[in-house]
């Protein structure tokens, strides 16, 4: 399958990268893993006349950290930030690295291209909504942080301006007693979850003093199930709370039907998740390590 | 649709030639090394990003080449199934694919072989968990994946000293 022609560019810097965004106009693209982007340019659903490739400007991948923050360069791929240090500490991060699609798809999809693409099946936004994150958004008038919430604005909508590029992923490290878990279910790896949940706790003994719960999949964003992390916080994680937790969540959901289920099935199988997610989390706040993978059918 | 689009001069070696070309800009990856460089070993399963067919390595790594455009593999060092035999010997994956039957029709067969190579070559001794997920993105619809776990397996074993 072929996409229809465009023009092919090359940007030198990211800051060159929006000046030539500037100038061309709506119609151009940028291409960063392109695992996303590229299907649907060959399915046809996406047409630009340009397409701007990042991969050539050097020094864009990277994962570094400093002052408590983790920072991602914009096209750092998934299986770099797989094999990282920090998600060896943040295993949150791991989790969604680790599990998204399949080892090529993961050699090349970036997590600049992920969050910016906003796709409400994709994995990042999730998970990174249930740490503090800031996306650094780049364009020809200078640099911005945008808190996560505030980027992601609609389905395949960001707070990007049509001359703003992702120019870094500020993700704060959690302090210390924090565990998280992100457990997504799916028909096989290289197709997007049917469901997913992304729950970050910190304890204190064995009381949750805060918990950011994130649902996946079920909404046009990612859906903060506030409800749910209010029947959590400030409790003991037993078997009652949790329960709690789950239900609000399940009443967070606000699933569409389409092939991978009838939003009822969805609704479900979502607070499932929750559950096992606030449990591995909960393990893991104590210290232990726990092996998690993603559910298939 | 844009007129007058401007051809890309790539270079790149693959199985370590070097070649030089001028490509249209939507030339996907395995249609480059199919159509122009006549490398039909490497195939083009479902065109959507699923089956892992078309799978090469690009500097070591494990690629999906209908999701790339040949543009985008300027200056790289791309390995595709043709790459795999020396002096007229198989690799020891391709020795391992064929002793275990670790193929039945053929058609996935030349991905899974550079997954697998991916694998081997930064994992020496990988659980079924790990060859599991290094091949998750290949799809084979004959073998039932057994014999496909077999191979990788003796072929890690014979490759280690190699």
């Amino acid at each position: 399958m072929y996409p229809r022609a465009f023009h092919y560019h090359r940007a030198n810097s990211l800051k060159e990268a929006a000046a030539m965004l500037a100038d061309l106009g709506d119609d151009a693209k940028l291409l960063a893993g392109g695992q996303s982007l590229i299907p649907l340019m060959k399915l046809r659903f996406a047409s630009p006349a340009h397409l701007l490739d990042l991969n050539f400007i050097f020094g864009t991948s990277y994962i570094k950290e400093d002052e408590g923050n983790i920072r991602f360069g914009p096209l750092t791929r998934h299986a770099e930030i797989e094999a990282s240090a920090a998600a060896g500490k943040v295993p949150i991060l791991h989790d969604c690295a680790a599990g998204i699609a399949d080892v090529q798809v993961r050699n090349r999809g970036t997590i600049g291209g992920s969050l910016a693409e906003a796709d409400p099946s994709g994995d990042w936004a999730t998970v990174l909504s249930t740490l503090s994150t800031e996306v650094r958004c780049l364009g020809t008038s200078g640099e911005r942080a945008v808190n996560l919430a505030e980027f992601i604005k609609d389905a395949y909508t960001t707070a990007l301006a049509h001359d703003e590029l992702v120019s870094e992923v500020v993700v704060k490290l959690p302090p210390k007693e924090s565990g998280g878990a992100y457990l997504a279910f799916k028909r096989s790896a290289p197709v997007y979850p049917t469901a997913s949940a992304a729950v970050q706790l910190t304890m204190d003994g064995d009381v949750c003093r805060d918990a950011a719960i994130a649902l996946g999949c079920v909404g046009l964003t990612p859906i903060r199930a506030k409800h749910a992390e209010a029947a959590l916080r400030g409790q003991a994680i037993t078997e009652k709370t949790v329960v709690r937790a789950m239900e609000a969540a399940r009443n967070a959901a606000d699933p569409q039907p389409d092939m991978r289920g009838s939003a009822d099935y969805k609704r479900t199988l979502v607070g499932a998740l929750v559950k096992r997610a606030i449990q591995i989390a909960a393990r893991r706040a104590r210290g232990e390590q726990v092996e998690l993978s993603h559910i298939y059918s | 649709m844009p007129d007058s689009i401007e051809n890309i001069s790539i270079q790149l070696k693959v199985n370590g030639k070097s070649y030089s070309r001028i490509v249209e800009p939507r030339k996907l990856l395995v249609e480059f090394l199919r159509e122009d460089l006549d490398l039909t070993g490497t195939h083009v399963g479902c065109d959507t990003t699923y089956c892992g067919a078309c799978t090469v390595l690009m500097n070591g790594k494990a690629v999906k080449s209908c999701t790339m455009f040949a543009v985008q593999a300027d200056g790289a060092d791309i390995l595709t199934v043709e790459g795999l035999e020396k002096n007229a010997e198989l690799h020891p994956i391709q020795k391992a694919f064929g002793d275990c039957y670790g193929l039945q029709c053929g058609y996935c067969t030349p991905g899974l072989m550079l997954s697998a190579l991916q694998l081997l070559s930064q994992n020496q001794q990988p659980s079924e968990k790990e060859m599991r997920k290094a091949i998750a993105g290949n799809t084979c619809r004959c073998t039932g994946y057994q014999n496909i776990l077999k191979a990788i397996q003796v072929a890690a074993q014979n490759m280690k000293g190699a």
